[in-house]
């Protein structure tokens, strides 16, 4: 085949396997998983319209420059994502349980789930978790009405979602790369692996690069130049600081993986030679590029965790965070040690001792502020009044395991171990022990706090402390036994085993992969039961946890401008302050219009076109690839001779609104912390915490 | 955002804006900007370092001295610092006078200048494909197209923005936003001669050195 379709055969479309294929479960399994994208997509147009949906989607979602929207849809995102990521992963522990001497899945098979597995939980379930965090809490927490650049901010949404959507694509279309998420060339390079796997990978990569780039952009800006009056640099809530840091990563450290990206692809499109194994190319290059964007990349992921469990702390401890300065400096010191370590995933990889020496020591050292955090976390803990709600048993969950996979980073920093437990399932259980515990039990604490907020009712508390212990014990059984496993001598991406003494423990994972599969259930049965009951679990006055930061001082959801009025702020934690004088929820003197960005397709033109560009280089369909470079490149020409205009939010509206709350409020009886959680919560807490420093 | 933002005189010396909410918006676009040439800064320093570590990967091709024209490269150098040298104009008679003629004019000396400079980079282009001198021919050549492409197409970018400028401005003449995109569009341009100089010396000095 050639125009209009490329090098796309029919025999590269995965459904018709599942009856072209002679049947297998290895059949089963690749074929049935492209059918369910299929009938998944096909369920939701259908949904969409029986319910009459697609407008309201169109106008109130994917046209909308709210942050607050934009936030929910990236957490939408990161978690249909996601449940592909553990679908994946439980059919990897699936194989591996009966890959003595063999398996269900052939080893191609295997290589590309844990090739997508990866790259899917990476950049396409924890970014945009975080992302959607930052996204969400950056304006409300610095009391400002929106991003410096909201346009912007949607077509990052975009560009992150086109990466996703190559990905899905990639199921149905062809198949992914086999090389792992860091793709190393010369394996990923057009001689060993001319199929579209490969190109999916780089341009899934590259164009969600810059909308990660673009959103470190915007949320540094925002930071830098959009906080209320007042708030200094040091009253901003810890959370903010985080995202900062995380947000100055983005900017300096997305650049070297879109170079290495762009490499590879012209390596494979065009017959360049940057990581070539002839003709001068350097695969060893690659590898510096990627791991110089690939090791700041897990302190992005990590530090706005850093900064929920911050949050999550002093609110829940009913404390004012004890060594805020230490951990502002700290969260800094990682930022800036981030860039100076990245040699340390490839000790092995020829270079001289003294290099390998130097560069274990700065990882080493890196060890010190994030230990510093753990501290002021436990100071801020002790002597609190500790309610053991959801979000603390994460954070329960999160300090003893997070210490254990810290530890074995620390094991691994020193050249001599990681000589020996390099590509060993010993890594695969350290840096689950670290993301997990670290990162995905901060965003699921995390939204147990912010959810009411967002949606004007609380996530139901049984169900919620349930999922969170499956999660915790899930994950201790499915990923501590892998260290083990590891000094077992078990290499890491090896589909098979021939050690019968390994079985035991590929029977624990297993199990506890299955926990996992139940506590991802929790998740959904826990939004479920909410929505059911959300008329008893409404928090509508916005303040259901007694919080101390400015996002707490507005209704729940907040307004579309977010502040009736824009605040003073005169010392950290302004609005804990203010309750504890008894002085919180003011009335304004006088109100103003307030601006706001109108609503714009450009995201959903960025997504689709970019998604166009992506599939056609993939494919070779390169008329596809030249529309839609006009159209990207067309259309800011064209839009930018139109002026943006704002619509306009007139002072009495703004008043009646804000009136309306104010007034609930003084209707409403407060409710201490012993009844946080039953139905008397309506948003209204009696303040009852520490505020001095 | 400080207090001071909306009232001060001197907030944007370089442009010489009305005094209403755009003038405070431009400090965050501008600022926004730069942080954008800040990540394109590292996206060059990368490419400029692939490119020191394959100088010598040229795998028995053409090496550094065979590839360079040190006459075209003078000229296109001249070209591009000339562009920029007109643009300043551009950017000043922007802020003293409120003549879109003169603004436009030397606007279109610095783009017809750029455009020079990128027929010279295509014609060098040209010369080196017909020597064999092409980017598959080795690590080095990868390199160096990679290096002095990702700038070309950066100009190349740059003249469709002048364009939609010139039709900008004459759509809307020298209003506020105009003035901020004009600012940042100047910062922009002054960067990629920056990056030039880089190229200049790294590349083509250094090779024939
Ligand atoms: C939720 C349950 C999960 C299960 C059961 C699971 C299981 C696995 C398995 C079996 C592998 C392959 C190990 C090997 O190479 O031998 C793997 C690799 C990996 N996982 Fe997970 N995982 C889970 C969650 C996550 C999460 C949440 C993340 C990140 C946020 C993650 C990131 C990765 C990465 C980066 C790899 C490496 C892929 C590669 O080798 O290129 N996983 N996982
Ligand atoms: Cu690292």
């Amino acid at each position: 085949m050639n125009f209009p379709f490329g090098r796309l055969e029919w025999s590269d479309l995965k459904p018709v396997h599942l009856f072209t294929h002679e049947f297998s479960i290895d059949n089963l399994v690749g074929s049935g998983a492209a059918w369910m994208v299929v009938i998944g997509a096909l369920a939701v147009a259908v949904l969409l319209t029986v319910m009459g949906r697609w407008g309201w989607l169109w106008r109130e979602w994917l046209t909308s420059v709210d942050h607050k929207k934009i936030g929910i849809m990236y957490m939408v995102l990161g978690f249909v994502m996601f449940a592909r990521g553990v679908a994946e992963g439980m059919a990897m522990r699936a194989h591996q349980t009966t890959a003595l001497n063999g398996g269900v899945l052939s080893e191609e098979h295997w290589a590309e789930l844990f090739s997508t597995h990866g790259t899917i939980m990476i950049f396409f379930v924890a970014m945009p978790f975080i992302t959607g965090f930052m996204n969400y809490l950056i304006p409300l927490q610095i009391g400002a009405r929106d991003m410096a650049f909201p346009v912007l901010n949607q077509i990052s949404l975009g560009l992150t979602a086109t990466g996703a959507a190559l990905c899905m694509i990639s199921l149905v279309v062809g198949k992914f790369q086999i090389g792992g998420w860091t793709a190393y060339p010369p394996f990923t390079g057009s001689t060993f692996d001319p199929g579209p796997g490969p190109d999916y990978w780089i341009w899934a990569i590259a164009l969600s690069g810059f909308g990660s780039m673009f959103s470190g952009l915007n949320f540094s800006v925002t930071i830098y130049k959009m906080r209320a009056p007042g708030m200094t640099y040091m009253r901003m809530p810890v959370f903010v600081w985080t995202a900062l840091c995380t947000s100055i990563l983005l900017v300096f450290a997305l650049p070297p993986l879109t170079v290495a990206a762009f490499m590879q692809a012209l390596d494979r499109t065009l017959g360049f030679h940057f990581f070539t194994n002839d003709l001068g190319g350097n695969m060893m290059n690659y590898a510096n590029l990627f791991w110089m964007f690939g090791h700041p990349e897990v302190y992005i992921l990590v530090l706005p965790a850093y900064g929920i469990f911050s949050e999550l702390t002093s609110t829940f401890a009913a404390k004012r965070l004890y060594g805020y300065t230490s951990l502002v400096l700290a969260t800094m010191s990682i930022s800036v040690i981030s860039f100076c370590v990245w040699l340390h995933h490839f000790f092995t990889m020829g270079n001289s001792a003294t290099i390998n020496v130097a560069f274990g020591i700065a990882t080493g050292i890196i060890a010190i502020p994030t230990g510093v955090k753990v501290y002021v976390w436990m100071a801020t803990l002790w002597r609190g009044r500790i309610r053991m709600t959801t979000p603390m048993i994460y954070m329960t969950g999160f300090f003893m395991l997070f210490v254990i996979g810290g530890l074995s980073g620390m094991i691994l920093a020193n050249p001599a171990i990681n000589w020996q437990v390099h590509n060993t399932q010993f890594i695969v259980a350290h840096f689950h022990n670290v993301l997990l515990p670290g990162l995905l039990f901060g965003v699921f604490a995390g939204i147990h706090i912010w959810f009411p907020k967002a949606f004007g009712f609380r996530l139901h508390e049984t169900a919620g402390q349930v999922t969170a212990i499956l999660w915790i014990v899930g994950f201790s059984l499915t990923f501590l036994p892998l260290y083990f496993v590891g000094l077992m001598g078990y290499p890491r991406r090896s589909s098979g085993f021939e050690d019968p003494a390994l079985l035991p423990y590929m029977y624990l994972t297993l199990f506890g992969a299955l926990l996992i599969g139940c506590a991802l259930l929790g998740l959904i049965a826990t939004l479920w039961i909410s929505i059911r009951q959300r008329d008893k679990l409404a928090v509508p006055l916005g303040d259901p946890w007694d919080g101390r930061t400015l996002e707490w001082a507005t209704p729940a959801p907040p307004p579309p401008w977010n502040f009736a009025v824009i605040p003073h702020i005169a010392e950290r934690d302004a609005f804990a302050r203010e309750k504890v004088d008894g002085k919180p929820f003011v009335q304004p003197p006088d109100y103003k219009d307030i601006h706001l960005p109108r609503n714009t397709s450009a995201g959903m033109i960025m997504f689709i076109a970019t998604t166009a560009f992506g599939f056609g280089v993939t494919w070779w369909m390169w008329w596809l690839v030249i529309l839609s470079v006009l159209v990207v490149v067309g259309w800011f020409f064209v839009t930018s001779f139109i002026e943006h205009d704002e619509v306009t939010i007139p002072a009495a509206e703004v008043r009646r609104h804000h009136n309306a709350w104010i007034e609930a409020i003084s209707l409403a009886t407060p409710v201490t912390r012993d009844h946080e959680t039953d139905s008397r919560n309506r948003g209204l807490a009696d303040t009852d915490m520490v505020v001095a420093s | 955002m400080s207090d001071t933002a909306t009232t001060n005189e001197n907030l944007h010396p370089g442009m010489n804006l009305g005094y209403s909410g755009d003038a405070e918006h431009a400090e965050v676009t501008v600022f926004g900007f730069w942080t954008f040439l800040m990540s394109d800064l590292v996206t060059f320093g990368i490419v400029f370092a692939i490119f020191a570590t394959m100088k010598d990967a040229t795998a028995g091709g053409p090496g550094p001295a065979e590839v360079t024209n040190l006459t075209s490269i003078a000229m296109q150098t001249a070209l591009l610092l000339g562009s920029s040298f007109a643009f300043s104009w551009a950017s000043l008679s922007m802020k003293y006078h409120d003549i879109i003629w003169r603004t436009l004019g030397w606007l279109a000396i610095a783009a017809t200048s750029a455009l020079g400079f990128l027929m010279l980079e295509l014609y060098d282009f040209y010369h080196m494909i017909k020597e064999g001198a092409v980017p598959q021919r080795s690590g080095f050549l990868s390199a160096l197209w990679a290096l002095v492409g990702l700038h070309g197409l950066h100009v190349a970018g740059g003249l469709l923005w002048m364009a939609a400028m010139t039709g900008q401005i004459l759509k809307f003449g020298l209003t506020d936003q105009i003035k901020s995109r004009i600012t940042r569009m100047g910062l922009y341009w002054h960067f990629l001669d920056l990056v030039w100089v880089g190229i200049f010396s790294m590349v083509y000095l250094a090779g024939v050195a």
